[in-house]
């Protein structure tokens, strides 16, 4: 797509969505103007290369298209951005702000929000959020069932994906019970990420939605604990036969894919479907590894930016949230040699070109087809989330 | 005011400079923790925190591992300089220490649990032709809930800091001809083993002035978080270690109870402190109690070999880790058991080239400008202080920010430098630094400078040289060695300083180790090893210079007859 085209798509794309709202329009125009010659700061988590290589590439169009510089702020975790943000509203700086965008999920969005860390409601007025089919796809205004309500913009969607090796295992199991038994026959060869990692509680979480007798109630807020039963008697079962006898788990899901590639385990855990291929291109993972779900699907939810209240440039941040959705920006994303992120956009929304873009994108190695990847379970309440971290931490945090 | 008197006058002066970063550190650690000006003051934080079950373990993981590194790491540091210190290996030593000096922690740590852990480098080694292992055996290595392997992990890295602070120290100790090398030779023809001797005659005068550098050590190893992360046991984790866990946690729920135990982490490291101190007391009586009965110990000389071999394994386990770091950085897809990777490639490389220019200029800079600072200031005090017989600096003042959690500390810094208007940059980032490598380069310094021989000035005095004179012509080129390395050990601080760096900086100020910590967190090991080195190079370069300088310029002013 040339400059011209590229420029094009994004006015056709502001009147297309808000036809009807043309003072909308306007003001987008206006945002877009107040953008130019800006730099934006983002901080984001940096612990992948491929996804800040893929920033910088954004940047690139950022430059291009919008006269924005945009530039990373590699952090190891968001909290960091959330202290100094925290920081600057106890010490009063109510503008000017160090973070102009941030990558952001869950309880820190939850967090911030409640805090009245966050500028908007934003995301429902950038254009290209029209291409966002949000019936068909609710994760990507409820953030862990907390209602985004515009205060933040999703950019990719992620899905929990389990990776194995087809040169170790062949048949893995395929529904959490499975799992048990074949845990039991092949013991120290699967593990999971120590809660309250998000990684670690989404297994857990995925584990309640197939041990639940119906697992609808996890929409709902947690009203006993005991309903957290049957999760305990399964780990109780599952334990003795992790890695390690479970008398420590790996840190997260970059240590537990290092487990995968070191052999420690034949089992691994995902966030993203497509982490697999990607790291498989990147050199990085065997090319036998595979990935699968669970029966009936797996726990699936977006990854959102954010603008803090106090955002040096907040005009120029909504243009690159804007930009993140833009279907150029999208199809690189979920290229598999790129970053294999799911997009978050409806292909059936698209211009015939740009859904055929889509559609010439090839999985990659491990990548299921969005028909074997089955669909998404909604996250459970908050509230879950909270107990089974308290009590896993009483019944499994000490040794 | 005149040079002299404000010569005189900077400790005082540089208390408020100094003094109100820590007690803004420190505020921003105790408000919450009471919830002073929010729904306080009241203890509900550490009523939660009393009921959390780890607890106990927690604080005793820090203590034990702390106290328990840092003893292995001064006695073996008492055992090599006793057995070796007169012997042709000692210049091997001193020569293989910079790279051990200046590899950060994290990454000593995790060419550790690479070269130890299961499917790690040894086990490769051997595997399968001697284990008959073709998977990884299930074995508790990395992460022993008793921290055994954080302990040997610390001892490993700490070992490297203790013998340099000794190195930089003995030339003020035993001087050819001082009364300490006379005391050494006439133990020695009185019939004490070497060791023996070393320890009853010399080492009581060469360790006050390691006495800084240890308490230093043993303050790092109770609150280190990035070798307890990568080494030590998870459920729970030492008190450091859960500290921050509940401070980055996301619900930010967790603040108030981090707070609470930083105050209390703060507590322990203070009573490690006393505890050490105490321990000091009792080996002072012991080893009098030893040389009063005559006790020869000759026996012990026999263990020379065993010593040297024990110092080898150190330095062998380090550069094996090291040499893992470098191998990965290059490795293509590198499986169990293959002992090396299948193909190199550069990638890694091509990806943290980019760094090594503006990102390696600004770490310089910063690392630069701060320890200048840092070694002005700590010259300045020591200086005044020896001229006018002033108190010294109260040193808790300077080690507060080395004792108080820097996740907990460091959110009150912020909030100061915003208060006082300064919202990130190079300038804030170095202010910040200074308040880190002040410590280091205060306590790498302190013990050599007072032990200068004052005897030295008076005939300097006595010949007409001028105060300033004396200092510029006569200690500070004697006292070069410890400069130097004082000057190393604060650039290594800084260049590894990530937290304070990051939130001061707002983002702005990009090193090498914001870099580093950020990919870390990926767990790529290739990058992360790569980045590892490139953190390892600076401060190498730092050392060796250290190291290598005092000689050949003594050498040049021989050569050319300068005094």
């Amino acid at each position: 797509m040339n400059r011209r085209e590229f420029g094009r798509l994004a006015a056709s794309g502001a009147v297309l969505s808000l036809s009807g709202h043309r003072a909308f329009a306007a003001d987008w125009a206006a945002v877009v103007d107040a953008a130019r010659g800006q730099t934006v700061y983002f901080h984001a988590w940096g612990g992948d290369p491929k996804i800040n290589d893929f920033i910088v590439w954004v940047g690139a169009q950022a430059r291009q298209h919008f006269g924005i510089t945009l530039t990373q702020v590699k952090l190891a975790a968001t909290a960091d951005a959330v202290a100094r943000v925290q920081a600057e509203q106890a010490a009063g700086t109510t503008t000017g702000g160090a973070v102009d965008l941030v990558w952001i999920n869950g309880e820190n969005f939850a967090a911030m929000k409640a805090k009245g860390l966050l500028f908007g409601p934003f995301a429902d007025t950038l254009p290209n959020f029209a291409l966002i089919d949000t019936m068909a796809n609710p994760a990507t205004v409820t953030d862990f069932t907390l209602p985004t309500e515009g205060y933040e913009s999703p950019w990719a969607m992620a899905r929990l994906v389990f990776e194995y090796d087809t040169a170790r295992l062949t048949t893995p199991p395929l529904s959490i019970g499975a799992m048990l038994n074949w845990a039991r026959a092949n013991p120290g060869r699967f593990t999971y990420p120590q809660p309250p990692d998000y990684l670690g509680l989404t297994f857990l979480k995925q584990a309640l939605y197939a041990l639940l007798p119906d697992p609808t109630v996890l929409q709902n807020p947690l009203a006993d604990a005991a309903a957290l039963a049957p999760l305990w008697t399964y780990l109780d079962a599952l334990h003795p036969h992790l890695w390690r006898k479970a008398a420590a788990f790996p840190a997260n899901e970059p240590a537990m894919g290092q487990l995968l590639s070191d052999a420690e385990i034949d089992i691994s855990l995902s966030f993203n479907p497509g982490r697999a291929s990607a790291e498989i291109l990147a050199g990085n993972l065997a090319d036998t590894v595979r990935t699968f779900v669970p029966m009936g699907g797996s726990i699936g939810n977006a990854s959102f930016l954010a603008i803090p209240f106090n955002a040096s440039q907040p005009a120029a941040a909504q243009v690159m949230a804007d930009l993140f959705l833009s279907p150029h920006v999208q199809s690189r994303a979920q290229d598999p040699a790129i970053l294999g992120f799911q997009t978050v956009l409806a292909i059936d929304r698209l211009t015939a070109q740009d859904s055929q873009t889509f559609a010439d994108l090839n999985l990659g190695p491990a990548t299921l087809s969005p028909a074997d990847l089955g669909p998404a379970l909604l996250e459970p309440h908050a509230t879950w989330m909270t107990q089974i971290s308290a009590e896993w931490a009483k019944r499994y945090g000490l040794t | 005011m005149t040079k002299a008197g404000l010569l005189r006058a900077s400790p005082a002066l540089a208390l408020p400079l100094l003094g109100l970063p820590v007690v803004a550190g420190l505020a921003g650690t105790i408000f919450p923790a009471f919830h002073i000006g929010s729904t306080g003051p009241d203890l509900q934080a550490f009523t939660s925190l009393a009921a959390w079950p780890g607890l106990t373990r927690a604080s005793l993981l820090s203590l034990g591992t702390g106290l328990a590194s840092t003893a292995v790491a001064v006695l073996l540091t008492l055992l090599i300089v006793a057995a070796l210190h007169d012997r042709p290996a000692f210049g091997w030593v001193r020569r293989s220490l910079a790279p051990f000096l200046a590899i950060p922690h994290a990454a000593a740590a995790l060419g550790l649990a690479f070269l130890i852990a299961p499917s790690g480098w040894i086990a490769r080694a051997l595997s399968p032709w001697a284990t008959g292992w073709l998977q990884p055996p299930d074995l508790l290595i990395l992460n022993d809930p008793w921290g055994l392997t954080l302990t040997f992990g610390l001892i490993a890295k700490e070992l490297p800091f203790l013998l340099i602070m000794a190195l930089a120290a003995l030339p003020q100790t035993l001087p050819d001809h001082s009364i300490t090398s006379q005391r050494l030779r006439l133990a020695q023809t009185m019939g004490y083993g070497r060791i023996a001797g070393f320890a009853l005659t010399t080492w009581p005068t060469l360790y006050p002035s390691l006495r800084l550098p240890v308490l230093a050590v043993l303050t790092y190893a109770m609150t280190t978080i990035d070798m307890a992360l990568i080494l030590g046991p998870s459920r729970p984790p030492s008190l450091a270690v859960q500290i921050t866990l509940w401070m980055t946690d996301a619900s930010l729920t967790h603040t108030e109870m981090a707070a609470a135990a930083a105050l209390l982490q703060t507590g322990l490291t203070l009573l490690a402190l006393a505890l050490w101190r105490a321990a000091e007391a009792t080996t002072a009586r012991l080893g009098h109690a030893i040389a009063l009965r005559g006790l020869r110990c000759q026996t012990l000389d026999r263990a020379t070999p065993a010593i040297a071999a024990m110092a080898a394994l150190m330095a062998l386990t380090l550069t094996l880790a090291i040499a893992a770091l470098a191998l990965w950085s290059f490795a293509g897809p590198w499986v169990f058991p293959d002992i090396v990777p299948l193909t190199l490639t550069l990638t890694a490389w091509t990806h943290a080239a980019p760094a090594l220019t503006a990102t390696a200029a600004t770490t310089l800079a910063v690392a630069a400008m701060a320890t200048a600072a840092a070694l002005t200031l700590t010259l300045t005090w020591l200086q005044a202080e020896a001229l006018f017989h002033l108190t010294p600096v109260p040193p808790l003042l300077i080690y507060l920010p080395l004792i108080v959690p820097q996740v907990c500390f460091v959110p009150g810094l912020l909030s100061l430098s915003l208060h006082i208007g300064a919202t990130g940059g190079l300038a804030s980032v170095t202010a910040a630094h200074l308040i880190f490598v002040l410590p280091y380069t205060y306590l790498t310094l302190a013990g050599p400078f007072r032990a200068w021989d004052a005897r030295l000035a008076t005939t300097g005095a006595t010949l007409g040289a001028s105060p300033a004179r004396i200092f510029w012509r006569l200690r500070l080129p004697m006292l070069l060695a410890p400069v130097l390395t004082a000057a190393a050990v604060g650039a290594a601080v800084s260049v590894a300083l990530y937290l304070p760096t990051l939130l001061i900086g707002g983002g702005r100020v990009t090193t090498l180790t914001t870099e580093a910590v950020a990919l870390a967190s990926g767990g790529n090991r290739r990058l992360t090893s790569a980045y590892a080195l490139l953190q390892t190079l600076l401060p190498m370069l730092g050392f060796a210079l250290a190291a290598g300088l005092p000689g050949s310029l003594r050498a040049r002013r021989f050569a050319t007859g300068a005094p």
